[in-house]
């Protein structure tokens, strides 16, 4: 019995990563092509909000779903124009964004605020849910969710395993080798920039039509998300399978605080609910820390044997950014 | 050149006009009358005297933190742990007030040094919790964005921890404080009623003033911005860098735990759950919209403070969220990056065809 309600749990990890999985990899996308759209905290309170009320409006998820990504594209779109044909602070623009689009979803959702509205139903998949284990945890769970394992796999491949992946690659890394190679670096920068807000625009309606149903304004609990999200771009390496890795990991954790804290009525709710965001600065510094000189200048003073495996342990987690992020490209 | 000096407020107008438009539709979006809305706003930051003090007590701890940013800015970073900061700033200045108020009632202390010495303490917390933005930066590589925003939430949790753990009213704890100070330990006010501080207004002034000097006349200030300019040709001349940021931090930290002080000691004579009330925020908005300048940042703040007030209003007279004004804000500043950008581009083209 007690192994049913522990795979119930891990279940509900794995549907309550979804919308992360979403962000993260949408950013990725978009940080991968040169371009970071750190509108996302913001963005995903637009575009749960937006959701709903479409969702609401026309009695379909379906298009609350088309109405979060949307918005999520209409954003990047912006942050893509200032940046790329403007030249423009990127950080300014999105920081700018996340603050007008909190405003924004506040001041417009102010009237469907607490209405009940449509959630997404549950679709187990027929037969497979049927297998012990493995059929409770993948296969019980609403088509966003399936969705979120298909993204995982598809931004792999593509990214990785396509010529249009590569592309995107050298667009982010060497835009000047991969304009002379004849891609248009502005106009793919565009592409993949909305490309990746749009998907990361999913987030919001799977909050507000599934994991949080409804909107509920500055108590809606989303606002947050989005910042952890951009970590955990960081965190995986701008790679999608360990980003999906890094959301899970977060979403166990809120799972286990969760946990914990029935367990443990002594420690106060405050500190538990904040728990994530001291793991993203102590994660971050571990991917980080092989790239500090005072690091390397310790390493050298150790003996050979541990200061190898020390410096192999620090470049497994180095994470590196794509050589172009955050820089705009000029044809001449 | 001069072309490009006559068509600045040119585009900078057609910024504001295209802001106003897009609030006015976002308000006609939700069938609310635009024109009323303004009014509102207007007559609730000026209408009467009252408010326009108020407009003047929201922009003390903004024209301080935005003081503290121009700053960071200067060598290049995005302090966005500035919320933390304040809060930092109110958590130390209530410690310290909470420890002299026993002293202040039986005359061991005088209220004024008391006051003076938790305004200190307070500088100390936001310069304290800037530095760990900066020591994760300068050491271990955590880009300053995301090391202020961690701890922004770490200190929100440990400020509602406080209030309801340690510090909590005695009996229950409630979302409205901890229990207010002896009205010894309050900054002086005009009057009993209002919450309007001249000292605090004074002491906002003198740190912009200071920031200006010290970015435009010192030498401190040149090495400041030769470090926000090129990090690395800095460090070939000599200029030590990471000691330049960590300073850099110390100083944003200090002016942000002054306004935390501030809103404790002059506004709400207590430790609320949002002491830093969004203005850390805010005052990046307002940084933004100057060019991160220290000549025009007082009026901004100003008129962003007269927003915010003005906005106060709006869920009783109209049934609007007073989130509009951050609306208005946001677009505004959107619109005048994008404008510069524009601006730019145009002079470009033009200065090819030529």
């Amino acid at each position: 019995m007690s192994v049913d309600i522990l795979l119930l749990g891990l279940a509900g990890v794995l549907a309550s990563a979804g919308p992360v999985i979403f962000a993260a990899i949408g950013e990725a996308i978009s940080e991968r092509a040169g371009v970071i759209n750190l509108s996302m905290n913001g963005m995903i309170l637009l575009s749960a909000m937006g959701g709903f009320a479409a969702a609401l409006a026309t009695g379909s998820v379906v298009a609350g779903f088309a109405a979060g990504a949307a918005i999520g594209g209409a954003v990047a779109a912006v942050v893509a124009f200032s940046s790329i044909t403007l030249k423009q602070s990127q950080v300014a623009v999105g920081f700018v964004l996340t603050l007008l689009c909190r405003d924004l979803s506040y001041f417009l959702g102010n009237p469907i605020m607490g209405q009940p509205g449509p959630r997404i139903s549950m679709a187990p998949i027929p037969l497979l849910e049927g297998i012990p284990v493995l059929g409770p945890l993948f296969f019980r769970q609403d088509a966003m969710t399936y969705l979120s394992f298909v993204l995982i796999a598809a931004a792999w491949l593509f990214i990785y395993r396509t010529r249009p992946g590569l592309v995107l690659r050298g667009v982010g890394e060497k835009p000047a080798a991969a304009y002379a190679r004849g891609a248009n670096v502005g106009g793919l920068r565009y592409l993949y920039t909305i490309l990746g807000g749009a998907i990361a625009g999913l987030a919001g309606p799977m909050y507000s039509l599934s994991i949080k149903a409804g909107w509920k304004g500055t108590i809606s609990g989303l606002d947050g998300i989005g910042w952890i999200a951009l970590a955990i771009t960081i965190f995986g390496g701008w790679s999608p399978i360990k980003v999906a890795l890094g959301a899970y990991l977060f979403a166990f954790l809120q799972w286990l605080g969760l946990v914990l804290q029935s367990a443990l009525p002594g420690v106060p709710s405050q500190v538990l609910q904040v728990a994530p965001f001291p793991l993203m600065i102590l994660t971050l510094l571990f991917v980080n820390l092989g790239n500090a000189e005072w690091v390397s200048n310790a390493l050298a003073r150790l003996p050979e044997k541990p200061r190898r495996a020390l410096a192999r342990l620090l470049r497994a987690m180095n994470a590196k950014p794509p050589a172009a992020l955050g820089t705009p490209f000029e044809k001449d | 050149m001069s072309d490009s000096r006559a068509l600045k407020p040119l585009f900078q107008g057609a910024a504001v006009v295209l802001a106003l438009g897009l609030t006015t539709l976002v308000l006609l979006a939700t069938k609310a009358p635009p024109l009323a809305a303004y009014v509102n706003i207007a007559r609730g930051a000026v209408g009467t005297v009252s408010v326009a003090l108020d407009v003047l007590v929201a922009w003390v701890p903004l024209l301080l933190v935005t003081s503290g940013l121009l700053v960071t800015f200067t060598v290049g970073l995005w302090n966005i742990g500035i919320e933390g900061q304040i809060t930092f700033g109110a958590i130390f200045a209530t410690w310290a007030l909470r420890s002299f108020q026993g002293g202040a009632a039986s005359g061991a202390i005088d209220p004024a040094l008391a006051i003076a010495l938790s305004v200190l303490a307070g500088m100390a917390g936001g310069a304290l919790w800037a530095m760990l933005v900066g020591a994760l930066k300068t050491f271990g590589g955590v880009n300053e964005i995301f090391g202020g925003l961690g701890l922004n939430y770490v200190a929100t949790a440990l400020n509602l921890w406080l209030i309801f753990g340690p510090w909590k009213r005695p009996g229950v704890a409630s979302m409205s404080g901890t229990v207010p100070f002896d009205k010894a330990l309050w900054l002086p006010t005009i009057n009993e009623q209002s919450r309007f501080a001249p000292i605090a207004v004074v002491l906002a002034l003198v740190a912009i003033a200071v920031v200006f000097a010290l970015i435009q006349g010192t030498y401190f200030g040149l090495r400041l911005k030769a470090v926000g300019k090129n990090p690395k040709a800095a460090y070939l001349l000599g200029i030590p860098t990471w000691q330049y940021t960590m300073a850099s931090f110390a100083i944003c930290g200090i002016l942000a735990g002054l306004a935390g002080a501030v809103q404790v000691t002059s506004v709400y004579h207590r430790l609320i759950p949002s002491i830093s009330s969004g203005y850390g925020y805010m005052g990046l908005m307002v940084s933004m919209l100057v060019n991160f300048s220290a000549a025009v940042a007082a009026p901004v703040a100003l008129f962003f403070a007269a927003l915010n007030v003005g906005s106060i209003q709006l869920p009783i007279t109209l049934k609007l969220d007073s989130s509009l004004a951050g609306v208005l804000q946001g677009t505004l500043v959107l619109f005048v990056i994008l404008a510069e950008g524009a601006r730019m581009r145009f002079m470009k083209k033009g200065g090819r065809k030529a």
